[in-house]
């Protein structure tokens, strides 16, 4: 007798568990010739609402690390990826794209992930400041993470992308609620996989597969997201997110990354882009 | 119920024998069936306009509560201006139903409270433990109605409840209903503490025998406090005697309540056992301190359309 199936259910990601959406609903992942591949978990408002909870709740305690140790956590994510290449690559091959192909993205994903991770106990030192004083004090500046942040990844490259976006946003000791590919939402989930043991504590990366024209103004329009980055929105969409983004004055990001491959699509400036600057007096003596 | 005993024969000084035969006409709870019943009517679906009006009144029926040892009386004093106007940015809003404080702090909440229609409750007879002996608890009870308070928060000796000395239970809860004079007296039975829903169902008839105005599950102190479970359980007691004497005792569950949607359920539990006649704060409470900003959070998340933080809304 032949063996069954064991298909894989694709879920969400929040708190740290892979719940399927409360609403039931789900939504066809296409490969380039739109063959059904597999069904995403489509989130709602409510899996948003509950990502925001979790990702408020974790932030804290992430902040609260020490940067070492977010840089310890990050490079076991590179690492937990590399475990993973067979499964990310048969996932990425469904856009039609050869193997070698989809080997670079893998590698230039772990690449960027193992990048941010040195940043964590660095950008402070680059970002901060010891500021000249008219007076007998030491003047710091340092900066401190936002928040919570809503992150929507772009659609292409779906994996380069997404580790893209979140890695510089949860390096300084932010949450992230992030909206993944539309168009190519496979390897979030598997990407999911890799947050979740990788000690990364729970809620804070929280993935919610689904249509961002559905989810994206929840997200810009909550008043527990400290920040947006819309580098991933479609672009006739920025503009009313700025607006709901404006009502508790998020920090939001409309930089538009044309090519996710190049050296520039790497930078502390994406780490500085949702963190805050906090400024100490501190009296110096004689 | 079976051989329904008179209440009135409970008269103080009662008897051993009295008490333990109306206890013994209680009937048994069905545990599965309790946990059934509220399992299905956490499932109910409220629709929009309603949850408007569930989360007002919960607001309405809240008793606004502090008890720590670290209360200050810049403390209460901020937290009685919360229960008169809970939203300062929103005055459609209406006052809670009380602010709970311990008797020592009566003095610093009723000037901030006169003439706002919140009433006073403070906790006495020892909270949370209880253990003191019968005069003490009573010139606790005394100190605090003569501060200003017009509820009191009482709770049992659960020891002598557990020992099967009722009458001391009983008797306890005579004396101070009536060191209360004109105060309302609400009993706290510490549910969690009380081990079966049988013994949470004879200890509600003995509180309400006793003279109770309200019976309470629990100090917030024990884990676990209030459960929707054991509140339909007193629910049904409350029913039972009602139907008995056809006295009107209220309810109020406290501790562990402290996000909206389960303050809903227990109105959606208490709509479904006692029906509208015991749906307002004269006979029902919240006994709660985090509830009511989450409540407030609702509302405004009703009336804008935007998810809310707490950033926006006061901290305690």
């Amino acid at each position: 007798m032949g063996r069954l199936d064991v298909r894989k259910t694709h879920k969400l990601y929040i708190d740290g568990a892979f719940p399927r959406s409360e609403s039931g609903r789900v939504f066809p992942a296409e490969d380039s010739n739109g063959q059904v591949v597999a069904r995403m978990s489509q989130a709602s408002r409510k899996d948003l609402r509950d990502a925001v909870r979790a990702a408020r709740g974790a932030q804290p305690g992430w902040a609260g690390r020490t940067a070492y140790n977010r840089a310890q956590i990050l490079y076991r994510v590179a690492e937990m990826v590399e475990d993973r290449r067979e499964a990310f690559a048969a996932q990425l091959e469904v856009d039609g794209r050869d193997r070698a192909a989809v080997d670079a993205e893998i590698e230039a994903s772990i690449d960027r992930l193992v990048w941010y991770a040195g940043w964590s106990d660095k950008f402070a030192q680059v970002l901060g400041n010891l500021n000249p004083v008219a007076g007998p004090f030491f003047n710091i500046s340092v900066p401190e993470a936002t928040g919570v942040i809503g992150v929507a990844a772009p659609e292409e490259p779906p994996l380069l992308g997404l580790v893209s976006v979140v890695a510089p946003v949860v390096v300084s000791g932010n949450t992230a609620i992030v909206v993944p590919s539309g168009r190519w939402p496979l390897t979030a989930v598997t990407f999911a996989e890799a947050l979740a043991t990788s000690d990364v504590p729970g809620g804070v990366v929280n993935l919610l597969t689904g249509f961002k024209d559905e989810l994206l103004p929840w997200l810009a329009g909550h008043m527990d997201v400290n920040g947006l980055d819309l580098d991933g929105a479609p672009s006739d969409m920025v503009g009313a997110l700025v607006d709901a983004g404006a009502e508790n004055l998020k920090r939001t990001r409309t930089d538009r990354t044309d090519d996710w491959w190049a050296a520039s699509a790497q930078s502390p400036y994406r780490i500085a882009a949702f963190t805050e600057t906090k400024t100490v007096w501190h009296p110096k003596g004689r | 119920m079976s051989s329904p005993v008179l209440v009135e024969s409970l008269a103080s000084p009662v008897t051993d024998r009295a008490l333990r035969a109306y206890l013994g006409s209680v009937p048994s709870v069905d545990d599965v069936m309790v946990h059934q019943r509220v399992a299905a009517l956490a499932t109910r679906s409220i629709k929009k306009e309603s949850k408007r009006a569930a989360l007002e009144l919960a607001v309405r029926m809240t008793d606004l509560t502090t008890l720590e040892g670290q209360d200050t009386p810049g403390k209460v004093r901020q937290l009685a201006s919360k229960a008169v106007r809970p939203d300062p940015s929103d005055p459609s809003i209406p006052s809670v139903a009380a602010l709970c404080v311990y008797p020592s702090m009566v003095p610093h909440a009723a000037p901030v409270l006169a003439g706002s229609g919140v009433h006073l409750a403070a906790v006495a007879t020892y909270f949370p433990s209880g253990q003191a002996p019968g005069e003490s608890r009573v010139a606790d009870v005394r100190t605090a109605v003569e501060a200003g308070a017009d509820e009191i928060d009482m709770v049992i000796d659960r020891g002598a409840f557990l020992a099967g000395d009722y009458v001391k239970v009983f008797e306890d809860i005579v004396a101070t209903k009536e060191a209360c004079g004109d105060a309302h007296l609400k009993v706290i039975l510490e549910t969690g503490e009380l081990g079966t829903y049988d013994n949470v169902r004879k200890a509600s008839m003995l509180a309400m025998a006793a003279g109770g105005d309200f019976i309470k599950t629990s100090t917030g102190k024990i884990s676990p406090a209030a459960t929707r479970e054991v509140t339909l359980v007193m629910f049904e007691a409350i029913r039972d005697f009602h139907a008995l004497t056809g006295r009107r005792i209220g309810m109020k569950p406290a501790g562990g309540i402290r996000v909206a949607k389960d303050a809903i359920r227990y109105l959606v539990l208490l709509h479904e056992t006692l029906g509208m006649d015991w749906m307002t704060p004269d006979l029902f409470r919240f006994g709660a301190s985090s509830l009511l900003n989450d409540v407030l959070m609702q509302i405004r998340w009703l009336d804008t359309g935007r998810y809310q933080s707490a950033d926006y809304f006061t901290k305690d």
